[in-house]
């Protein structure tokens, strides 16, 4: 999004009951985001277009007007396409490219090259459809564009996101009500880490570690000196574990994440961690990345917690605490903020409660700076609110981009890391399933949820299974360039031919020993949803 | 529902009230007279919607505020001027300048024996509140009303349906009222169609595509029916577990800790138990749904795998539970040692997208203002 400036969905939830045109890509938001999901819908019944891209046909592909079974990580042939037909079309919204964008005469030029025709080889759809999809997204008033991770898991996740910028720039589908492009974030506060500053590119409130401007800002609040130079994302500092000396990690803080199940190239994973010499994870259950550590801090949950988290709409919400944790499970932030003490550092010495912490953050974040612990009671404010008094942004972009204009991207489409090829020969796609959630450290954990949904399996086209000889319900052995794994295969047109789909969320089909073939690499982003796998037949599964 | 309802520039003194008839409709506010107050009304309300403003409580068992209205209760009836039988106000528009009567004696008889006769109907009054958002409804007019319940014994409809083995959704369907929320909720909010009404009359069932269990059918299990209930026909099994509980039930405001929608929920307890989940009504982000996780995805805090005491890492490779003194310095002092021996960028710190504000905030916190790094990161890249 640094097209234009915010990582955050720009427009509210409640603007998906409005679109014209509904564009859905890469995700399957019944099954990830269901509430979310049920506004689109309701928008649908009332009469709007749906435009479904997934390989997959999940439930919203459905009910759609039109789904395109694109080729999995093809996505950015089929913008160019689309941005194509709607510039020969002349759908453009000139008043606004005029007015609020640069670049665009490039990007015109650009598109010209890629055609339809073109993008039908890779994408694998017919040139008619991604014809008939152009139309509709740019006659609609106004049309949205929501993705999740099915954009973004992949080595160009960069790359397809700034696609899509350009589309909603072109058409001038920003800042109006029901338009925007908006990704749906996948948990309940991963926007809040990243407003949080828990990333290595930006301080708190999205302040950039490259300015030097905020590393004095920051210095000075923290009484230390603080880098003026980003840091170095998780899948690197993965990468640095097991070097020796100064050029290595050889001490991870992990609060609350399954990395070892989670994260692509789980072996490498695993292995990276077991060299640490000191690894500290703070977790509600000892999970398999806890298994790894030196401590474990037993951490409060949901409904344990006092504090404040921001959903994908960057709506900023408060979770009370409703019964006390078992045992001795302390709130995150004390268990950090004491282990900091320990080290001598005065800076925590102050936070007695989560208020004291929360009000900190909004004092250092100008996203926050109208905000405070005791103003935020009932979700009323989207961010960015920027000073006391102000009522909150409920849609971004209305007058202006945080960097003025908004930036057309020439981008040109790339290859997978990995395509298949006669060892690998089928497309491997990973995702989640509606009753579990990741690890399942905590949807394993609730009574019930079992009798909907206790074991993995992986979806196969019978046409596919036909070819292949494999029967519902039989086990067989999916192999990668990484490692092998046995798998229940499930019959369903749900996936395409040549595409097989699993989730991570069961530790006893690790799915992500296969994945991890590469990363974008602007954001380091795992290449999660494309991994070319072998697909075989055994006759005696092993236990 | 917005207050706004007393208007007191169009009303000169209790005597004098401009009539509505001597200003232009244009230029006006449109308004009705609700059993003798003056409530403007906003374009394309109906009777109800406009009560509503004024707190008149109309009764009703099939609305829904986020459903189409239904009109099959008829308990919502007025009297309005100049139309001779009484009307429903949930389906009837209200105009400029009606005239509304909510509470006279007939519409008031006539209501309680209609609930008279819905109670004839449903088998059981007394029920638990953990069966769902909605399931004190009728019990509550029953009450208002203070209506007999065996006035009428005649045929009774629906048959239960228990043995569906779904471990979320109780279907006892002899408490059945025929309101249909369940129904049009599944149809109109979750656009999922899972549940519809089959045979007519006496026969009338909720029934799914060719009378399956739950699981066997488009139900997603969001619980959504079991919220719009107004009669507990339908309830929530995993809530009314916990009914033997001696403590009062209490809810507390918070976020389901889920998805990044971010659902507003009220969190049900007992004492020290988390026993259910309700959908809040008016949170921003979902507006009273929720999904199988937010609604039936609660006990995993009681589960007994939770950590309860720091644990350490013993020599013979074992996790040794600790107390916290021990435990706390031993992290720091790991920390110190790898800063001492391998200087300030051999530390990272991977913060939760799961955890609140505050652990991100005091994770980046602590990675900074320790080692002067930007080796911050969250789970958001996997």
């Amino acid at each position: 999004m640094a097209t234009i400036g915010r990582g955050a969905m720009s427009n509210p939830l409640i603007d998906m009951e409005y679109p014209d045109v509904i564009f859905a890509i890469g995700t399957n938001m019944t099954e990830c985001h269901p509430v979310a999901a049920t506004r689109l819908k309701k928008a649908v019944s009332r009469g709007a277009k749906m435009i479904v891209v997934d390989p997959r046909e999940t439930r919203l592909a459905k009910i759609a007007d039109l789904h395109l079974r694109i080729r999995v990580g093809s996505d950015v042939a089929l913008l160019l396409a689309m941005a194509h037909v709607i510039a020969r079309e002349e759908l453009i919204n000139t008043e606004f490219i005029e007015s609020r964008t640069s670049g665009s005469k490039e990007f015109l030029n650009h598109v010209k090259d890629f055609t339809p025709e073109w993008a039908s080889s890779i994408c694998e759809v017919s040139a008619e459809q991604i014809e008939q999809a152009a139309l509709w997204f740019g006659e609609g008033k106004p049309s949205a564009i929501y993705y999740t991770l099915g954009i973004t898991e992949h080595i160009c996740g960069v790359d397809n996101v700034q696609s899509l910028c350009n589309l909603a720039l072109m058409t001038g589908n920003l800042g109006i009500k029901g338009g925007g492009i908006n990704p749906m974030r996948g948990q309940n506060n991963i926007q809040g880490a990243g407003d949080c500053g828990a990333v290595p590119g930006n301080f708190p409130g999205f302040q950039a570690c490259g300015d030097q401007l905020n590393a004095d800002k920051f210095s000075k609040a923290y009484g230390t000196q603080i880098d003026a130079e980003k840091g170095i994302t998780k899948v690197a500092a993965l990468n640095l574990c097991g070097n020796k000396g100064p050029e290595g990690i050889h001490a991870m803080l992990i609060d609350g994440e399954n990395t070892v199940v989670t994260d692509p190239d789980t072996n490498h994973c695993e292995n990276a961690l077991k060299s640490l010499q000191h690894l500290v994870v703070i977790d509600l259950f000892l999970t398999e990345t806890a298994q790894l550590a030196d401590i474990v801090f037993p951490a409060t949950a949901f409904a344990e917690t006092d504090g404040v988290q921001t959903n994908t709409e960057r709506r900023v919400q408060r979770l009370r605490a409703a019964v006390p944790p078992p045992g001795e499970a302390k709130p995150d932030w004390w268990i950090i903020s004491e282990i900091a003490k320990r080290m001598g550092n005065t800076q925590f010495n102050h936070f007695e409660s989560a208020k004291d912490v929360f009000n900190e953050l909004c004092s250092l974040s100008p996203i926050y700076a109208g905000l405070d612990w005791d103003k935020i009671g009932d979700g009323e404010y989207q961010w960015p609110v920027p000073e006391k008094g102000h009522p909150g942004t409920p849609r971004l972009h209305e007058k202006e981009f945080k960097n003025g204009k908004g930036l057309f991207k020439l981008i040109g489409y790339r290859d997978p890391a990995e395509v298949i090829d006669e060892d690998f020969p089928v497309w491997l796609t990973t995702g989640r399933r509606l009753e579990a959630y990741h690890t399942r450290t905590q949807t394993g954990r609730s009574a019930g949820i079992d009798y909907l949904l206790n074991e993995e399996s992986l979806e196969i086209n019978p046409s596919d299974a036909t070819d292949w000889d494999i029967d519902e319900g039989e086990i067989v052995e999916m192999k990668s360039r990484r490692g092998s794994i046995q798998i229940k295969a499930r019959l369903t047109d749900c996936s395409p031919r040549g595409t097989v789909f699993t989730s991570f969320s069961f530790a006893s089909v690790p799915v992500n020993i296969l994945t991890g073939s590469g990363y974008d690499p602007v954001t380091d982003t795992a290449e999660l949803k494309v991994c070319p796998v072998s697909i075989t037949k055994i006759d005696e599964p092993s236990a | 529902m917005v207050p706004i309802w007393r208007f007191p520039w169009l009303i000169t003194s209790s005597s004098q009230m401009i009539s509505a008839k001597d200003v232009p409709a244009t230029a006006r506010i449109l308004t009705v007279s609700v059993d003798g107050e003056l409530v403007e009304l906003r374009d394309g309300e109906t009777i109800y919607e406009v009560t509503n403003h004024c707190s008149r409580e109309v009764p009703t068992l099939c609305y829904d505020p986020r459903l189409e209205a239904f009109g099959s209760c008829r308990l919502c009836v007025v009297e309005v001027e100049g139309i001779k039988n009484p009307v429903a106000s949930c389906t009837t528009k209200a105009t400029d300048g009606m005239v509304i009567k909510t509470r006279t004696n007939a519409i008031e008889q006539y209501r309680k024996t209609l609930l008279e006769m819905v109670a004839s109907e449903n088998r059981n009054l007394d029920i638990d509140p953990l069966s769902g958002y909605a399931s004190q409804e009728l019990g509550n007019l029953i009450e208002r009303y203070e209506a007999r319940t065996d006035r009428f014994c005649g045929k009774k409809s629906g048959k239960t349906n228990q043995d569906d083995k779904n471990p979320f959704i109780l279907r006892d369907y002899d408490n059945c009222i025929s309101c249909y929320r369940c129904v049009r909720v599944c149809a109109e909010q979750e656009g999922d169609h899972a549940i519809n009404i089959i045979n007519r009359g006496f026969e009338t069932q909720i029934s799914t595509e060719f009378g399956n269990d739950l699981r066997d059918s488009q139900c997603t299990f969001c619980g959504q029916c079991v919220q719009t209930c107004p009669t507990g026909a339908l309830s929530d099994k995993k809530a009314l577990r916990a009914k033997e509980l001696p403590e009062e039930i209490k809810k507390t405001r918070s976020v389901c800790p889920y998805c990044g929608v971010g659902c507003t929920v009220d969190i049900l307890s007992k004492g020290d138990r988390v026993v259910g989940i309700h959908p809040a009504m008016d949170g921003p982000a979902n507006e009273g749904a929720l999904c199988i996780k937010g609604q039936y995805a609660f006990d995993f805090v009681h589960h007994p795998d939770r950590l309860q005491k720091p644990l350490i890492r013993q020599k013979d490779g074992t996790f040794k539970e600790s107390e916290w003194e021990e435990a706390l310095d031993a992290a720091a002092e790991g920390f110190k040692k790898v800063l001492e021996e391998n200087g300030r960028r051999s530390v990272y710190g991977i913060a939760s997208g799961r955890a609140p504000h505050e652990a991100a905030y005091t994770m980046q916190k602590f990675i900074r203002s320790n080692f002067g790094t930007n080796y911050i990161d969250n789970c958001s890249r996997s």
